[in-house]
Parts: C-alpha cells; structure tokens; sequence
C-alpha cells in the first residue's frame, strides 16, 4: 500500500499511520461540538486540512492524491459552500435568511441549536479541503517548476 | 428616504462603472460605490461596519489606482506652497476641532456601552440554543458575516486554483 520510494522514513510513515486518524477525528470532533465547546467549523475544518496535509508530506503526493485528488477537492468545497447556502435559505421557512428553523433541543446536547451544527458542519467541509485544495496547488506548481 | 437615495446612487454609480470606456473612471466610480455603501452602514446604524468599510474601500481604492495608472505621477512641491500649507492647516485644525466632540461622547475606558451585546449574552442560549456564545453569534444572530466570510474563502480559493494551475497544461500534448 505504501510506496516506500515517496515520502520520509519508516519511523516517520509508522507514527503517521498511528496519528493521523486521531488528528483527523479531532478535527471532526472539533467541527461537530462547535456549539458546545470552543471551536467550530472553521477551527475544525483547518485540523481535518491538516490530517490531509500531514498524509502529503510523510506519504508523498502521489499517495494523498490517491485519497482525495484535486478535482474531488473542489468539487466537495462548492458542495460545502452550496450546503452553507441551503443552510441560509432553509430559514426562509421561519420567514428570514438565516432563520433557525430547526427544534432548538435541550442545552448541552450533542444535536442542539437547530441549524447552527449543520451550518458548521458545511463550514467545516468547505475550509477543510479548501485549504487541502490550495495546499495540492501550492505543491503542484512547484513539481511543474522543477520539471 | 436617505437610503433610497444612495440604493439609487449606488445603483448608478455601478452603471457607470461597468459603461465607461476609461479604466481609471471606472475605478473611480466604483470608489463611489464604496463610500456610499459607508454612508448606508452608518444610516443603518452599524458604524463597526461603516468604520471596516470605509478603511477597506480607501485601500482597494489605492491600490486600484496604482494599478490601473501606468506612469508614475510627478510630485510638485515647488510654487503654490503657501496656499498648500493654508490648506493643509484648516484642514487639522477642522479634523481636531470636530474630534473634541466626537471624543466626548465615546465611553469610558473599559466601561463599553453592551446594549447589543448584553442581549446577546443573557438571551443566547435560550434563543439559538447553543451553548458556546461565541458560535450563536457568528452562526445565528450574525450568520449573514459569515456567509460573507465563506464566500471571500471561495473566491479567494477559486482566484489561486485559477492562478497556480499546473502552467501549460494545454501545450504539453503538443510539446
């Protein structure tokens, strides 16, 4: 599965396999407890960004472009982008943009707040391969300078 | 009645933006649109936004102008200095003399006004049900800032994909 040419070394390849998940399901923790705790979907998003961008460096690009490539990355960032808007013209229902229009649910619930969890779950998505997407640009463009 | 006013200035001054043949023109205008949407925000009541707005608009206005004027403009310092310096002088003394009464009327240090804020501490929970403050504002009662925030993110990231696309992409089949 992994190619042991690209990326860094062994010990760096190992503990990456171990961690990055973690990294990656604190991201998403993060994004999903954005009205309970500090954090939300721009915070998480960044930290999902980063499990990918982690991927990239120790694995190489061709192993993270096999997970997730450039244009699978744009696309998901319009469909974040077109969930947040949904999101906004939901409220049209309770008469306004924006208006939260979902049950509110009990304080302190995991699905509380009505529409703000799913707006940072749209939030979250669209930052975090946003930033991937720039990321595999930046990377790109200096493999084509080289070449 | 004053806001019509300038919806209907602005929608002109856009108009021409996108009519006029002169690049620099076409900038200017859209300087007008910007300064008017200032005014807007403080006859709305939002003076944060019109401050932001303000800063914002005299900055791309500059950099606007700086790139659309290819030669450098020459700087005349000799003849006329005595109607310069006049000028100049009425123009601080105007700004400091109408500074003493804005200054006046601001608040204390570290004793702000709250009346939106208090609002938004006692009632948040209760209204947006989340419990973190900080993302009922930005996601509730504020929700609109962040679809602008969103959108800058889109565009911005559309702007550098567009840019730092693999170069010559279209060229390497035949080379």
């Amino acid at each position: 599965m992994v190619n042991n040419k690209a990326g860094m070394t062994l010990i760096v390849k190992t503990i990456t396999r171990l961690t990055v998940g973690l990294i990656m399901l604190f991201g998403i923790y993060i994004v999903f407890h954005g009205h309970l705790s500090p954090g939300g979907g721009f915070a998480g998003g960044v930290i999902v960004a980063l499990s990918f961008v982690h991927l990239m460096l120790v694995f190489g690009k061709d192993f993270a472009m096999a997970k997730i490539s450039r244009n699978l990355a744009s696309n998901l960032e319009s469909v974040g982008a077109l969930m947040f808007l949904f999101v906004a013209l939901l409220g049209f229902l309770g008469g306004s943009f924006f208006h939260n229009v979902i049950a509110k649910g009990k304080p302190f619930d995991l699905f509380s707040s009505g529409t703000i969890i799913l707006s940072n779950i749209s939030i979250g998505l669209k930052v975090g391969v946003g930033l991937f997407a720039i990321f595999l640009a930046l990377v790109v463009l200096e493999m084509a300078k080289k070449e | 009645m004053e806001l019509h006013i300038l919806l209907i200035f602005m929608i002109f001054a856009a108009i021409v933006a996108i009519e006029v043949n002169d690049l620099l023109s076409s900038v200017v205008a859209v300087g007008a649109v910007g300064f008017a949407l200032c005014v807007a925000f403080l006859i709305l009541k939002a003076p944060d936004l019109a401050i932001t707005q303000l800063v914002v608009e005299i900055l791309c206005l500059i950099i606007l102008i700086r790139a659309t004027i290819k030669r450098d403009l020459p700087l005349v310092i000799e003849g006329r200095w005595v109607f310069n310096t006049f000028v100049t002088i009425i123009f601080i003394v105007v700004f400091l003399f109408l500074s003493y009464f804005v200054f006046k009327e601001l608040p204390a240090f570290g004793q702000p006004i709250m009346r939106v804020a208090n609002l938004y501490l006692n009632e948040g929970v209760l209204k947006t049900g989340s419990v973190n403050l900080v993302t009922s504002v930005i996601l509730d009662f504020r929700a609109y800032d962040t679809l602008g925030e969103a959108t800058v993110l889109f565009a911005s990231i559309i702007g550098l994909m567009a840019v730092l696309r693999s170069p010559g992409r279209k060229g390497k089949g035949k080379v």
